[in-house]
């Protein structure tokens, strides 16, 4: 048996479960408390402490099972979920995650962690209004209003619960063990008799030593609900036979009772006679009634008695199992996604990257061949080898959503550490990107969140005398842009002093004590290394070190950042990030003898560089795009390419964020499917150079970074950014 | 094998289903050999459902042959299963209680 794979089901799941109630959490906190959420709650809680309990995982057990106590009392309307107890549940939610990760790792708690729990508990058992004792069955779950059922006779004299067990022949090759259940059952209250049964057993030489052969009929006596008895079993419902009775159940139900667990109908009775369940006279009065009952009305009159008398239970009944079956469907919504491993999902998608690049061979091919049905069958290759590539690379995609979400419990307790009131606002959560971005952007957005808040964001007073609300708002927002993914952390709060930033830049000897900066540069001085205008360094930030390591976190996603404001008004943190790393559609260019490649997605349009262009240009690096500046960059002079110039050159239009420029090459080659890959360390950061590709006929091309060729190209001339900003025509 | 008066089996492993199978060939051989066999499970450090049953299949065949199955210094864990089931009549040896149970 896989016990790792199982432990790592339970600790994937177990993280599930703890965000849910974490996100619930923080949803009823100061909101109006919802049934189904506090439900919700419970229900990750008391999950966590039954699969905890199949694995011995004790300290969890036993810790979760507070929790648990706690929450049921919520649930049923004995306690308050003020905020003072969301606080607390928070602060115990975190614990069990503290737990969990300890036994994962096979670790002993340190005293800090002890101490911890125990304080929690203490906490807890405040609300619950009792000490707790060493075991938790003493804690038995809050009673259920149960409707009363009108006994008048015909109820057995058994004052405790039975339960009949017969577990099925696979339950232990499922990974589960009987015993334990019936130890589980033992903790909502004293097992008073348990009969166990081995009849299901074949002779020695036929039994499977690993097949299940047991049955338990089990008297328990406890204050616990039905529902909460049910759930002991919750993860064996499929591989048993359940049947649960009420304490002064009906006889009625344990004559049904006969019919329903296997085996002849007599020594069924004995059974449960033995068990305690019923008493003999009880039994042989119930089979008389049914007997009459019969005779009197003949056929499925009995059936309808039964059905009337049980009837109130029998809904109860119902209703538990339609629970449980709304529940496992939602499970079963949940479980229509499988998990993958990530290396496996890697291994197929540089499969089909080769894969992409023979079917580009294969159409070259099949162009020069000339044979029309060959190029028909190689061009429906390569449509459908582009319909894989699409769908492996969607596999690798998640949204966002899950990272920006992990952001209201920071938001939630941060303001509190600042005694600021911050809300969060998320948008584009649907967005998506590659999974292995989304993992390495989450640091860079922690620390511009936090940034945002400890010095964007102003104190409630000075809000408020400002004319603003004194409740600030952080927004997460992330879309899709020429391909790229834009993610943006904005806020309302003071925005940047720029005169403040440069005269701090400046007494760094970041910039000249004359040299002039657009507002988009004076922003980004915030990057550098070592700069920080703040007054007081916080615990969380100030002191300089963090903008610039968030910056060179981006750009090792091969991502840019760059910050925005508007004084008095507030801050946007724009984070640029490559749609993928893998396979892309690009556009083909010749330069020379060598070829270069561009995103499809980035490329406006191609014009011809024509004679008057040129004339415009001269001395200038712009031309004259219908009437609009477009800045350029010679890639022969960029890349230092030999070679005489054609006669015809052209400009291929590509843009970045709201900017455009133009890249003046030799050839347009046209568009392919290019599969991406990294330059060789071996080759350092080349500027300008995102990747290298191999064509279909073998040669290599270079993947341009666009980015960073339309910074250049706008970069060159300032002048260029001073009109960008509004003033009129170009110079005679 | 030729059937010995009387036997002693003590199973080394613990008696779960990681070694039900194996464990099953061996106590069956050893019941259907030995007329009066008895079972040491001092060294029996965990037993499961799996291990029960194993348990109650020796004592079914012994009784089915007319064999005597005898358990003896049971471990802390198997004490706590047979009660746990209440089994101990079943198989109808004194449990002795060590100071380890609890």
């Amino acid at each position: 048996m896989e016990m790792d794979q199982v432990l790592q089901t339970f600790l994937q799941e177990s993280t599930e479960l703890l965000q849910v109630m974490e996100d619930t959490l923080l949803q009823m906190e100061g909101g109006p408390v919802e049934e189904e959420a506090i439900n919700a709650v419970f229900r990750a809680a008391h999950t966590i402490k039954g699969s905890a309990g199949l694995f011995g995982f004790d300290d969890v057990v036993k810790f979760t099972h507070v929790v648990e106590s706690v929450l049921d009392r919520v649930r049923d309307g004995e306690l308050a979920l003020g905020n003072d107890l969301v606080a607390l549940l928070l602060k115990s939610r975190d614990h069990i995650d503290r737990l969990v990760q300890l036994e994962a790792s096979d670790t002993e708690a340190d005293d800090e962690t002890r101490q911890q729990g125990d304080a929690l508990v203490a906490k807890l058992t405040t609300w619950l209004g009792e000490t707790v004792q060493e075991k938790p069955r003493s804690d038995v779950p809050a009673k259920r209003k149960d409707p009363v059922e009108s006994s008048g006779g015909g109820v057995v004299s058994n004052d405790a619960w039975h339960i009949s067990l017969r577990f099925g022949h696979d339950v232990l090759r499922n990974g589960m063990d009987p015993l334990s259940f019936v130890r589980y059952l033992g903790t909502l209250g004293d097992i008073v008799n348990v009969v166990t049964l081995y009849d299901a057993m074949p002779v020695a030489a036929e039994m499977d030593p690993e097949s299940c052969y047991l049955g338990f009929e089990i008297n328990l006596r406890s204050d616990a609900d039905k529902a909460a008895i049910e759930g002991v079993f919750e993860f064996v419902r499929d591989d048993c036979l359940l049947r649960i009775l009420p304490p002064h159940g009906r006889i009625a139900d344990f004559i049904q009772l006969l019919s329903d667990l296997p085996g002849d109908e007599e020594r069924v009775g004995e059974l449960l006679v033995k068990s305690g369940a019923i008493t003999r006279s009880e039994l042989e009065e119930g089979l008389r009634k049914q007997e009459a009952a019969a005779a009197a009305e003949g056929k499925a009159r009995l059936g309808e008695i039964l059905v009337e008398q049980g009837a109130v239970q029998r809904e109860l009944v119902d209703a538990a199992l339609d629970k449980q079956r709304l529940a496992r469907d939602s499970k079963a919504q949940e479980s229509k996604f499988i998990r993958v491993q990530a290396d496996k999902l890697d291994q197929l998608i540089n499969l089909v990257g080769e894969l992409v690049i023979s079917s580009d061979g294969v159409h070259l091919h099949a162009q020069r061949l000339n044979d029309e049905g060959l190029y028909e069958s190689a061009s429906l290759i390569g449509r459908l080898v582009s319909e894989i590539r699409d769908g492996a690379l969607l596999l690798r995609m998640v949204q966002i959503g899950e990272t920006f979400n992990r952001f209201h419990r920071v938001v939630r307790d941060v303001s509190r550490e600042l005694g600021k009131d911050i809300g969060l606002s998320v948008s584009g959560a649907e967005t998506e990107l590659d999974k292995s971005v989304v993992e390495k952007i989450g640091d860079p957005l922690m620390h511009l969140v936090r940034n945002a808040m400890d010095h964007g964001i102003e104190s409630a007073e000075l809000r408020q005398s400002r004319g603003k609300p004194a409740k600030g708002t952080l927004s997460l927002n992330a879309y899709h842009e020429s391909g790229s993914v834009v993610i943006e952390v904005s806020d309302d709060g003071g925005g940047l002093n720029r005169t403040k930033v440069l005269a701090k830049a400046r007494e760094r000897g970041l910039v000249g004590a004359d040299q002039e900066l657009s507002e988009r540069e004076i922003c980004n001085l915030i990057f550098e290394a070592g700069f920080s205008t703040a007054d007081a360094v916080t615990n969380l930030s100030g002191r300089g070190v963090g903008m610039d390591v968030v910056r060179r976190n981006i750009e090792a996603l091969r991502g840019t950042v760059e910050m925005e404001s508007l004084e008095g008004r507030g801050t946007t943190a724009r984070i640029r990030l490559p749609l993928t790393l893998a396979i892309i559609d690009a556009f083909l260019m010749g330069v020379g003898n060598g070829a270069y490649v561009v995103p499809l997605d980035a490329v406006v349009e191609c014009v011809e560089l024509d004679e008057q262009m040129r004339r415009d240009s001269r001395g200038n690096d712009y031309i004259n795009l219908r009437d609009e500046i477009l800045p350029f960059l010679r890639l022969r002079e960029v890349f230092d390419i030999r070679g005489d110039r054609p006669e015809l050159e052209y400009v291929v239009v590509v843009q970045f964020g709201n900017s455009r420029a133009g890249l003046v090459v030799d050839e347009l080659l046209g568009e392919f499917q290019a599969v991406i890959k990294p330059v060789a360390k071996i080759f350092g950061s080349l500027p300008g150079i995102g990747g290298t590709t191999i064509l279909g006929s073998g040669e290599v091309a270079l993947l341009l970074d666009v980015t960073a060729l339309v910074q250049q190209a706008i970069g060159r001339d300032t002048r260029i950014e001073a009109r960008e900003t509004g003033r009129q025509a170009l110079p005679a | 094998m030729g059937k010995h008066t009387a036997g002693s089996y003590q199973p080394e492993t613990e008696m779960t289903i990681y070694h039900a199978a194996a464990l099953k060939g061996v106590l069956l051989a050893e019941v259907e050999a030995c007329k009066e066999l008895e079972v040491d499970l001092s060294n029996v450090v965990e037993i499961d459902s799996a291990g029960l049953q194993l348990l109650i299949m020796a004592k079914r065949e012994a009784q089915i042959r007319g064999h005597q199955l005898r358990l003896v210094n049971h471990s802390p864990a198997v004490v706590e299963v047979l009660d746990l089931c209440n089994l101990v009549s079943f198989f109808g040896d004194p449990v002795v209680l060590t100071s380890t149970r609890g």
